[in-house]
């Protein structure tokens, strides 16, 4: 399935782009996806990011579904 | 054991408008209230020693306006408000202008101080808001609060989402 992934301020100047569209297998975890976006990356992003899906905050062992909104978010820092 | 209180009237808002602090203060008049407070936060001149002209805001703006409006019925919630609103920026700020406004109206002034206190606290824990300080020698560079804490390790989503899943039901940054 295919999945997109949002990218935000330095995450997304990082990497050069706003979001990445990326197959994952049926099954896969937020972690496994993590680990395929820092593929090639990883000395751009840390090792193991904010991860949000379907705005809310998600933990790693959360199984991606079709559909969802996965959003890679760096340390807040509003206010 | 204080009885529950009923939620009071929010109002959370992502804005890309300069943010008018009295406005707030009418969307929480309330005649039962004899304690409003208001809180302004504002670009600095300066941040770790450099000089700033301005700071970009940007926000997953979807997310930050549920986080918002989540974060207003929480305090609302905990501390019993007749009304509460808060208003977060985007877009570039100059020196000395809001970025965020929190109003908040109750019987009486510790709880309305405490309230907004909630809101601005939690705000700059959970919602997705990112800035970029624009520095007088014309570079930029994105605030990134974690840096020192976690300048040994890096940042751990994992940690810091565990926290933020469970959080929102007992993290009172008010109390020690």
């Amino acid at each position: 399935m295919t999945v997109n992934v949002l990218l935000f301020a330095s995450y997304a100047d990082a990497l050069g782009r706003p979001r990445i569209e990326m197959a994952v297998a049926p099954g896969s975890t937020v972690a496994d996806m993590v680990a395929r976006v820092r593929d090639g990356h990883a000395d751009r992003l840390p090792a193991r990011p904010l991860v949000a899906v379907n705005q809310e905050y998600a933990t790693y062992d959360r199984v991606i579904e079709p559909g969802d909104e996965i959003a890679l978010i760096p340390p807040v820092a509003g206010g | 054991m204080i009885a529950p209180i009923a939620v009071g009237r929010t109002h959370a808002a992502l804005v890309d408008r300069s943010i008018d602090p009295s406005a707030l203060l009418r969307a929480v008049a309330d005649v039962g209230a004899g304690a409003t407070a208001l809180f302004l936060g504002t670009v600095r001149h300066t941040h770790d020693g450099r000089a700033v002209t301005g700071i970009d805001y940007q926000a997953y703006s979807t997310m930050a306006d549920r986080l918002l409006q989540a974060i207003v019925t929480e305090a609302s919630q905990r501390y019993g408000t007749r009304a509460i609103a808060v208003e977060h920026r985007v877009g570039y700020l100059s020196l000395g202008e809001t970025s965020v406004a929190i109003a908040s109206a109750h019987e009486r002034r510790a709880p309305a101080f405490a309230a907004a206190r909630y809101v601005i606290e939690e705000i700059k824990r959970r919602v997705p808001i990112w800035k970029r300080e624009h520095y007088v020698d014309g570079t930029r560079e994105w605030v990134d609060p974690t840096r020192d804490a976690s300048a040994s390790t890096g940042l751990d989503g994992v940690a810091a989402a565990d926290a933020m899943v469970s959080a929102a039901a007992t993290h009172d940054p008010c109390r020690p």
